[in-house]
């Protein structure tokens, strides 16, 4: 069942194979190595670390406002300062957090998944990684400098615009967008690209690992939306340095026309974020009911389908601007579609539940929480598609519990479950159950406390954004609750940051398979090697690790003195080629750098944009100079 | 160690909580409606709250099954080599999930009706006849007022107070002099965004009469916090007495100490900003003061009007209200207090 | 390694210093600092009584910030300034694009020349509006002449109509009645 064993695999042959194999895939030494790395397992583990940090940063931020809104009239934080952290509170989680990390989760587990050595661009990997990390340096030099965004994360013109918004806070905002659009772009072509290429033999489109279709999903949608948000930031940046009339009235700009692209990235942003967090459901659910899941077919339609629909209700962020009829009857039917496709999904989870041989491990209960948490947040999601409805509750804190309810609910707890869950195939070790159990009930209890009180204020016309309220509005005794709430959630954090750092030290050994689980990851080393697999597996159904034949075939013929990969075809995954995967380039940093020069310096002066392509053209060169491939001295 | 029985204890509380809120009378609620436009809204969240309820109820109540000990009482035992349940069980399975999917659509289509029947209700109120008009301008950080008439002396200018006859649709005509700002009175319908460059329309009407507050709910900068509206509803006499007494310019002062302070607001730089009818006060780029001592609130109702607080505002604005666009001027001590008997003066 | 780190606590520290000033927001004057002005600047060095006392610069709090020049700009429309400058071209009085100035062109001078007036036709504006804004006024002045950093001031305004009212109708010429 288990490529990794067998009687093959006790020669000497076999040892010498995994010597080379070492040998080719080594990472390289140093401070130049470390910045050349361009494995999947690393790049995504920098990813995760990294957004984790400014999960913990964004964090901060949240508890800093919740003292602020604690009492009626508080003067914890002024207006200037409350306006910089709630915008980069939002910012931070959004572009810095729960986009990044979705990306470092499946550049780290997807070439597992699909039984492969690394993912299809290990360089353009690497540069991705070093934008997104450009980009939070970038957003928060700024923030240490006074220079935080002050306009909300969603940046509306007038109000950003050169006139209301003097100073360079508003630039920061764009163009920490183009950074980490970059970055999420890389990471798009690169999931497609091997998802689509590099499965195992055998792991023909209706095989796929549940995961990697979320993935599939959720890259087709960066690529779609991510060009809006980067036209409406650029249309801002330009407006503000270079006296462009994009959004400005008086000379034929539209601030609507803003919102409208905005938005048309804004919505499947929310969708990007979660539907990686579905995937991550699905296996934790297959895993630990130890049964097929029900409906694989129908989970990833309804997968596909969200993908879909969730490009056609942008307007429904815009009711109040003022719809036609016929206008508002499209973006509420649309909206409403959703539910749907999330509701099969839900069916499917439960019904795989039911008939399973549940274990309630501490990744479950995670599951349990999203169930839980985003349905609830789901319906008040329908409330928000009715357009009458709408027009109350917008902008207020109903809207902000909703999509606490779909993002935390919807995203963060399955990617606390998904910690638990691989935390063993990351680090070798188990991560503690028990505390891990304990840390979900206080993020539970902590979270409802916080967001729950929040709908009740929304509905009593409290509005969003605002730095304080009158002490007669009767909003005082729920913000209250939602302030402690939200320092409960701050344990919950710290009590995970302490079982991870306490496990990495005691935890036991987990072995390749601690869990039972079916897909190919958990037939690699924990943690993988470098190279992943000593054999490329192939494979024969949906579940490699519980149905499969006595003798498990392996790719065999592709060579290991150098970084060769097997490239398969796009539906049956039939073998097509060899592929050989370039060696660690230091290119892909230097070539961010300068991109990042030319990136951080136009907000200050347009000549930058020139010196940054003179350099990053400079970089590209040496980045694709031809070179044979690196192969290993006899 | 269940978390699901727990959440429908959680929304049966949710739900008296927010009785008992509806029930409390508050000035800014969506949930306590004062007009047509709004109850049809309130209606309609109830029924949307129904259902979704039953359904969150149900669902959970799904979720928290697998939980129960028929199936971890059972946990050693292993399932077939295949992880698969029998076929008959994928048969049933199968039919418990089609059910419930049509059961959300059949649910969904339901709400996406009654969403669109309120809709429509609300927009009929166009066509209503003999509507008052009311230009609400957004400004960073509060309300310029116009009550617009055919008749050019019929015209009304007047600021962050809006007095409403009861019974009688208005239609709210909003724009924008600076960024985007939005109307929103909760307790006679939802919001409407103020944009700059273009109007927005807004029907409202009270059924019976109160005192409403409203709040800009767009972001719109430092002060977004401090920028409310009050909507006084009022019988249609009462109305028509407020509107007679308002568009009167102000009154020349007789008293000495009024004089006086009269002579203090025109000196100092208020004049740049403010208009006061009757003087030579025309400033526009403030709020009209004209019968500024009938008005309930100060700074955009931040604080409420009294000669304290209005002492307070004039002497520092920028401790109430900081970052706003009124001006810090060095009041001569004894000229601040018949600047204060003036402005409250003006009736 | 430990010089890489010192100079990278340098750079982290100069990047500091760099945002400060330009991000700089007073939203909360303080009003103590209010109507100390009228030496801030001579107009002549020749003076009764003797040779001059050598003078303490007075520099303008709020040069090089952003929000300030912004302010600046706000009140040179809401005072009415372009009235007679017009939008820094002249038109009634001087313009105020230029390099030679009749009464000086450092801060001290535009501060002086605003709070005291100035013959034919400058009126004077101290005692009536505050100091502060008086000096966020002259931070605007000066970056119509570049004599501010250019990462400071807006690169264009949204220039609407002075009264938006006037897009939706003419005063009475709404078609509703009453």
């Amino acid at each position: 069942m288990n490529p990794a064993q067998g009687p093959i695999f006790n020669t000497e042959e076999h040892a010498q194979e995994l010597t080379i194999l070492e040998r080719v895939w080594r990472h390289p030494r140093g401070i130049f190595g470390w910045l050349s790395f361009t494995t999947h397992q690393a790049i995504g583990m920098r990813y995760i670390v990294t957004a984790f940090i400014f999960l913990l940063a964004g964090g901060i931020e949240a508890l800093l406002m919740r003292t602020q809104l604690a009492f009626p009239n508080n003067t914890f934080l002024g207006p200037d300062r409350y306006n910089e952290i709630f915008t980069t509170h939002g910012t931070t989680m959004m572009f810095l957090f729960a986009v990044p990390v979705m990306e470092g989760m499946a550049v780290y587990l997807v070439p597992l998944m699909l039984g492969t050595r690394n993912v299809a661009f290990p360089r353009l990997n690497a540069f991705g990684y070093w934008m997104y990390l450009g980009g939070c340096l970038f957003l928060y030099w700024g923030v240490f400098t006074n220079t935080a965004p002050d306009i909300g994360w969603f940046a509306y013109p007038p109000l950003s615009g050169p006139e209301f918004s003097p100073g360079k806070r508003p630039d920061f905002w764009a163009q920490m967008i183009t950074f980490t659009e970059v970055s999420a772009m890389c990471v798009a072509a690169e999931i497609i690209a091997t998802i689509f290429k590099m499965r195992a033999p055998g792991m023909s489109l209706n095989r796929i690992p549940m995961y990697c279709w979320s993935m599939l999903v959720q890259s087709f949608m960066v690529i779609f939306a991510m060009p809006a948000i980067m036209i409406a930031s650029s249309m801002l940046l330009s407006d503000r340095t270079v006296s462009t009339h994009f959004v400005n009235p008086a000379e034929g700009g539209d601030p609507l026309m803003f919102q409208h692209v905005f938005w048309f990235f804004g919505h499947p942003e929310v969708y990007i974020i979660f539907i990686p967090a579905l995937g991550m459901v699905s296996s934790i659910v297959i895993s630990s009911s130890r049964r097929q899941v029900f409906g694989y077919t129908a989970i990833v339609l309804s997968l596909i389908a969200t993908g879909f629909i969730g490009f056609g209700l942008w307007v429904h962020h815009m009711f109040a601007t003022g719809l036609p009829q016929i206008g508002e009857a499209y973006f509420t039917a649309a909206s409403m579609m959703i539910a749907i496709t999330s509701g099969v999904q839900i069916f499917c989870w439960i019904a795989t539940l039911w008939t399973g041989r549940l274990r309630m491990t501490a990744a479950m209960y995670f599951v349990f929480g999203f169930i839980a948490i985003f349905v609830l947040g789901g319906l008040t999601g329908v409330v928000l598609a009715s357009v009458p409805l709408d027009l109350q509750v917008h902008d207020t804190y109903f809207v902000v519990a909703h999509f606490h309810y779909v993002l935390i609910g919807g995203a963060l707890f399955p990617l606390f479950g998904a910690f638990h869950h691989w935390f063993p195939k990351m680090t070798g070790q188990m991560i503690d159950e028990k505390l891990g159990k304990i840390t979900f009930w206080i993020l539970f209890m902590g979270f409802n406390l916080t967001f729950f009180p929040m709908h009740i204020l929304g509905l009593k016309g409290m509005p969003r954004r605002v730095y304080t309220y009158p002490p007669d509005m009767g909003w005082a005794a729920a913000s209250g609750l939602a302030t402690v709430g939200a320092f409960v959630i701050a344990i919950g954090g710290l009590l995970f940051i302490a079982n991870v750092l306490w496990s990495r030290k005691h935890g036991k050994l987990a072995g390749n398979n601690p869990w039972d689980a079916d897909s190919l990851e958990w037939a690699a080393a924990s943690p993988p090697k470098n190279y992943n697999f000593a054999y490329l597996p192939a494979v024969t159904s949906r579940y490699p690790l519980w149905v499969a034949p006595e003798d498990q075939v392996i790719v065999t013929g592709l060579r290991n003195d150098r970084r060769e990969v097997l490239v398969t075809t796009l539906m049956d995954a039939e073998p097509h080629h060899r592929y050989v995967l370039p060696p660690p380039s230091i290119w892909p940093f230097l070539t961010a750098v300068a991109v990042t020069i030319g990136f951080a310096g136009s907000v200050f002066n347009a000549w930058y944009i020139t010196w940054g392509s003179i350099l990053s053209g400079i970089c590209f060169i040496g980045w694709f100079w031809p070179r044979r491939p690196v192969e290993l001295e006899p | 160690m269940t978390a699901e029985p727990m959440k429908p204890a959680t929304l049966v509380s949710t739900i008296l909580l927010l009785v008992l809120n509806g029930c409390a009378g508050h000035q800014q609620s969506a949930v306590d409606a004062a007009g047509p436009q709004a109850g049809r809204i309130e209606t309609l969240f109830w029924f949307f709250l129904a259902i979704l309820g039953a359904v969150f109820i149900i669902v959970m109540a799904a979720a928290a099954w697998t939980l129960t000990k028929r199936h971890r009482g059972i946990e050693q035992e292993p399932l077939e080599r295949t992880h698969l349940p029998p076929p008959q069980t994928e048969t049933r399975l199968t039919r418990v999930v089609t059910i419930a999917t049509i059961a959300t659509v059949v649910i969904l289509f339901v709400l996406l009706v009654s969403s669109i029947v309120t809709g429509k209700g609300m927009a009929e109120f166009a066509n209503s006849k003999n509507p008052m008009v009311i230009e609400v301008t957004g400004w960073q950080w509060w309300w310029q007022v116009r009550y617009q008439n055919s008749d050019p002396q019929q015209v009304l200018d007047t600021a962050n107070e809006i007095h409403i006859p009861v019974g009688r649709p208005v239609m709210i005509r909003g724009t924008s002099q600076d960024v985007i700002h939005s109307f929103w009175v909760p307790n006679l319908h939802g919001k409407r965004d103020l944009i700059p460059s273009r109007i927005t329309t807004e029907w409202i009407e009270a059924d019976h009469p109160g005192v409403f507050r409203g709040q800009c709910a767009e972001f719109c900068g430092l002060q977004h916090a401090h920028m409310s509206v009050w909507v006084v509803a009022e019988p249609g006499d009462k109305f028509q007495a407020w509107f007679n007494s308002q568009l009167q310019p102000a009154p020349a002062p007789t008293d000495p100490v009024l004089q006086r302070g009269q002579q203090v607001f025109l000196n100092y730089a208020c004049v740049y900003c403010h208009t006061i009818r009757g003087t030579t006060a025309a400033g526009q780029n403030g709020p009209d003061l004209t019968h500024f001592g009938t008005r309930q609130g100060l700074a955009a109702n931040t604080l409420p009007n009294s000669m304290g607080n209005l002492g307070g505002w004039i002497v520092n604005p920028q401790s109430v209200k900081p970052g706003n666009h009124m001006a810090t001027i060095a009041v001569n001590p004894d000229d601040l207090q018949p600047l204060l008997q003036y402005l409250q003066s003006l009736k | 390694m430990k010089f890489g780190i010192v100079k990278i606590a340098i750079c982290c520290f100069v990047f500091i210093l760099g945002g400060c000033q330009r991000e700089h927001r007073d939203i909360q004057p303080s009003p103590t600092r209010l109507a100390i002005y009228g030496d801030a600047a001579r107009e002549s060095p020749l003076r009764p009584g003797g040779p001059v006392q050598p003078q303490a610069v007075v520099a303008n709090p709020y040069n090089g910030s952003a929000y300030d020049i912004s302010e600046g700009q706000r009140l040179f429309n809401w005072y009415n300034c372009s009235g007679c400058h017009a939008n820094g071209g002249g038109g009634i009085g001087p313009p105020l694009i230029k390099k030679e100035w009749i009464y000086g062109g450092e801060p001290a001078n535009l501060f002086d020349t605003i709070v005291k007036g100035r013959p034919n036709g400058m009126p004077s504006w101290g005692g009536r509006i505050p100091e502060y804004q008086i000096w966020q006024i002259v931070a605007f002045i000066r970056s119509l002449n570049g004599e501010q950093p250019k990462s400071a001031t807006a690169s264009r305004q949204d220039t609407l109509q002075p009264n938006p009212q006037n897009l939706m109708s003419e005063r009475g010429g709404g078609g509703a009645t009453k």
